[in-house]
């Protein structure tokens, strides 16, 4: 019964690995590679780590592979959001079936900051400031 | 019947080898520099579930030590790279 319960979870684990890296070769753009990549490879190491804590029933190795998954769950979405980020200012080429960039021509290609975003425009009213204050006081010197 | 241990021996193993190699095409072909930071997320992820794999195929469970390192390390990498690419634009 665990023997077949372990098998189960690893061979669900593995195939969903297998699923991602097929996405990850197949996806046609950066964003929907890395879309693949981060939720199915997850999905699919969180199954495995699942069939070592069953295969062991120790309470240490459950807790161990249950900090591991909880690890990943954390940290896989930091890292592809912050990967994302990178290639949208790199310029990577969207795929030809993309519709919309709704992000298109909203940053700041020099500082990186949101548009829309309320501190920077309140970073961009302090600067507008400084920088009248300056003109308007340089005449004084 | 088939054991548990020709179980990952002979179908588990395989299909994560197989996986790796298909990260690995996109590895070196990646048009762009973030395409190649990915798979070699992905191919951290896969070792990860390997080495897990491997602690059942032993019965070793220190082996699950090595998946949390794993784990660790390859965050960083991640972050790392990003920052390294998003910087030199």
């Amino acid at each position: 019964m665990q023997d077949v319960l372990t098998g189960g979870l690893m061979l669900t684990g593995a195939l969903f690995m297998l699923v991602g890296s097929l996405g990850v070769l197949r996806m046609p753009d950066l964003f929907l590679r890395m879309s693949a990549s981060t939720k199915a490879a997850t999905l699919g190491t969180a199954s495995l780590l699942s069939a070592v804590a069953v295969f062991f029933s120790e309470i240490g190795v459950a807790s161990r592979a249950a900090a591991t998954i909880i690890f990943l769950l954390l940290t896989a979405p930091v890292a592809a959001h912050m990967l994302g980020r990178a290639g949208y200012f790199v310029g990577v080429t969207l795929a030809d079936v993309t519709l919309i960039d709704e992000l298109e021509g909203n940053y700041d290609l020099e500082t990186h900051i949101l548009d829309s975003c309320e501190p920077a425009q309140q970073f961009q009213q302090v600067a507008d400031d400084r920088t009248s204050n300056e003109m308007t006081r340089s005449p004084n010197r | 019947m088939m054991t548990l241990d020709d179980f990952v021996v002979y179908v588990i193993l395989p299909i994560l080898a197989l996986a790796v190699v298909i990260v690995f095409v996109r590895l070196v072909r990646g048009p762009s520099l973030p395409d190649r930071v990915v798979a070699i997320d992905l191919m951290n992820t896969l070792g990860i579930g390997i080495v897990a794999t491997y602690a059942i195929a032993t019965g070793q469970s220190a082996f699950l030590d090595v998946a949390i390192a794993m784990a660790l390390i390859s965050f960083l990498g991640t972050v790392a790279f990003a920052y390294y690419i998003e910087r030199r634009v």
